[in-house]
């Protein structure tokens, strides 16, 4: 048969050909599983991606190499050849000696940054003695009520030698001006300490609920932090812009990633509205995400974020200098996925994300131990948590080469479906007036507990299958042996302020506490009072308290 | 079922992970429930006058925080005190095996621990349920 020229027909792409003569003859002698094939966010999943199916997205099969903008492939030319990733785990737990020990242990197994766990009195800004403080003093981190234990926590670690990232957002300033004078007490210069403090309210306001005063203030505190550290601390990270409770409270990836970048683009908006340079603020924050089981979406997630951040700085706020463009990110794999039931399989899923986080390039980590859906972990887990970055790193040589999925025509194509996905929820909240206003209207809390009671239904449906719980169910389990953390701290804390109370300058702690107010009613730097109050020994408690006085409380209206 | 039963969803203590309380309130009232959450941040007070005043029947307490053996026993003293004895209370979250007996002698014997299937919560409480006269 002669060639006939098909002038105006579309040329039948090779995938369709294929699908064609080789998937419909195999799927009629053996079809599929039933499925569904979609991620755990619900996206549905082709069977096959090629070339075109990156294309037909408008993405690209060979996206910019490492260290080119918009950074897809990771920030630096040299992947993780030059500098693996920071393992840093999170601890804390007990009084500050007991931290403290933890952190010397975690050093001499390896760990090479340390990550403050507080109390929940300590985040929420109350003293051991208020009421709602009851059970929880020293349970789910270390108990710091004044400089005087925040002195007795990096007792003999010096604060010169080591980066300490801070997992602290209401009360972060005043955490921070504690951190400040332990190193001005121990002669380490300001201009020379880096580490991280958290100091992410609106993730707080839309997810994990730890806020204290409404946000408007709320934000003119973090703008402080940026300017005072700009000029005085400038190699510390003022912000760590958090997706990861954003998922733990049940969002899909995209949203996380959403939510998360317009955090950012909205903290960058009040430091540019506050008078700060672009280029002097906003190399200085960083980002943290969550790793979740899903392993190809959690690396598209973090290679779309790299994209979307490197545009919207350089086209939406015009920043000049490429440290402005380039995402650093910390990660944690996903505690919510652990579970009570056969915690050994814990170990696993934490393997396979924090996997996913190295391949995606993040810059540090954290693994959950696997007995933490029962429990604070024992020094044990945390070792082997430890450990399982060690043989990611060492041993299983995807440290070697930079980018290893780079040109994979699903993580090329999931990396624009999700950037894409991320844009269109940058529009709906930009249309809302931004991310404050979106707080304010509930809609991204609403977005995340939709998802996250989708996400229950399809589990209890078994559409969702999670080994050892709606599925390979074992009825005869060993109890495992847990870290039970007892009311002693409580006491030791309460007796500690007690004796504070009554033997520093009680003067000095009311002037500057006074200070502080006449501040915040006004519009200066809230952060040299608050080094004031500090070095005075006033509490936590205390200095929330005088800033409750000016600013009040802020209450949510609940969204089921 | 003639009358709803009446569920108080409660977050006490300072934690604000409400993931767990706001996912059972929404399938309690799937279930055909009635139910009234709390919001955050409740004092054992604030819990029991709610219950009283919504007529409760059921006293679901979310607490991850490890305050469980704080909290608990002053819900339970002071139902006692208004006389509501037989208001259930049913208690998720994390919860050490070992507090487990402690709970269950105050008269907490729903303990639903991560996990736990929703429908399975569902089934306890409505079979332990006070009646309603």
């Amino acid at each position: 048969m002669p060639k006939m020229s098909r002038i105006g027909v579309p040329p039948v792409s090779a995938k369709a050909r294929w699908e064609r003569e080789t998937l419909e003859p195999t799927l009629r002698k053996s079809p599929e599983r039933p499925g569904p094939f979609s991620t755990i966010s619900g996206r549905p999943i082709e069977r096959l991606y090629t070339a075109e199916d990156v294309e037909a997205r408008g993405g690209t099969a060979s996206p910019a190499p490492p260290g080119n903008f918009p950074y897809v492939r990771g920030l630096h030319p040299t992947g993780y050849r030059g500098k693996l990733w920071t393992m840093r785990q999170f601890a804390g737990y007990g009084t500050p000696e007991e931290t403290n020990q933890r952190y010397k242990d975690l050093i001499a197994a390896g760990g090479t940054g340390l990550s403050v766990a507080f109390d929940l009195p300590t985040l929420m800004g109350r003293d051991p003695d208020h009421p709602l403080s009851l059970g929880e003093v020293g349970k789910c981190g270390v108990s710091i009520t004044s400089l005087a234990d925040m002195e007795r926590l990096f007792e003999g670690i010096p604060l010169s030698d080591i980066t300490t990232s801070m997992t602290i957002n209401s009360p972060a300033p005043m955490i921070l001006a504690m951190y400040l004078v332990v190193a001005e007490k121990q002669g380490a210069d300001w201009r020379a300490i880096s580490g991280t403090l958290q100091n992410d309210i609106l993730k707080e306001f839309i997810a994990q609920k730890e806020y204290i005063f409404p946000p408007r203030p709320s934000m003119r505190l973090i703008t402080d932090v940026f300017a005072f550290c700009s000029a005085h601390v400038p190699r510390w990270n003022t912000i760590s812009v958090s997706g990861y409770h954003i998922r733990e409270a049940g969002s899909t990836a995209a949203q996380e990633l959403a939510f998360t970048l317009r955090d950012g683009l909205e903290y960058v908006q009040y430091g540019v509205d506050a008078g700060l340079d672009v280029d002097d603020f906003v190399p200085r924050m960083s980002f943290f995400f969550n790793s979740h089981s899903d392993f190809f979406e959690e690396i598209a997630k973090y290679r779309a974020a790299r994209k979307l951040w490197a545009d919207a700085m350089r086209d939406r706020f015009g920043a000049k200098n490429p440290r402005s463009w380039q995402l650093r990110f910390h990660t944690q794999t996903a505690g919510v996925s652990l579970t009570a039931q056969q915690p050994y399989n814990n170990v696993v899923r934490t393997a396979l994300q924090a996997l996913a986080a190295v391949l995606g390039g993040t810059n540090s980590l954290h693994t959950n131990s696997l007995d933490e859906a029962l429990a604070l972990p024992t020094k044990e887990s945390a070792t082997i948590a430890l450990r399982t970055q060690q043989i990611i790193a060492h041993e299983s040589g995807v440290a070697n080469v930079v980018d290893p999925l780079g040109g994979s025509y699903f993580v090329e194509a999931l990396t624009r479906d999700m950037e894409r996905e991320v844009l269109t929820y940058w529009d709906t909240i930009d249309r809302m007036g931004g991310m404050v206003a979106a707080i304010e209207r509930g809609y991204p809390q609403r977005e995340i507990a939709e998802a996250s009671y989708q996400f229950q239904q399809a589990v209890e449906r078994r559409e969702r299958i999670i080994v050892g719980v709606n599925d390979f169910v074992q009825a005869d389990e060993k109890p495992l042996e847990i870290l039970y953390i007892d009311d002693t701290t409580a006491d030791t804390q309460l007796a500690r302020l007690a004796d504070l109370r009554r033997t520093r300058d009680h003067h000095r702690v009311q002037q500057s506490l006074e200070a502080l107010k006449t501040v915040a009613h006004g519009r200066g730097n809230t952060m040299e009072p608050l080094l004031d109050c500090v070095r005075a020994y006033a509490t936590v408690g205390e200095i929330c308290d005088a800033l409750r006085e000016v600013w009040g409380e802020y209450e949510e209206v609940p969204v089921i | 079922m003639s009358q709803k039963i009446r569920v108080v969803i409660a977050k006490p203590g300072l934690d604000g992970h409400d993931r767990g309380a706001k996912v059972i309130a929404r399938a309690l009232r799937d279930a055909g429930m009635e139910v009234i959450y709390t919001g955050l941040r409740q004092t054992p007070e604030q819990i029991v006058s709610a219950a009283l005043q919504e007529d409760a029947d059921v006293i679901g307490l979310s607490i991850l925080s490890g305050a469980h053996m704080h909290i608990c026993p002053r819900i339970i003293e002071l139902l006692r005190e208004k006389g509501l004895e037989d208001v259930q209370v049913v208690l998720g979250g994390i919860i050490p095996d070992q507090d487990v007996p402690k709970l269950n002698v105050m008269g907490i014997t729903g303990i639903f621990i991560p996990g736990t299937p929703m429908q399975h919560i569902v089934d306890f409480i409505i079979a332990h349920a006070r009646a309603r006269l």
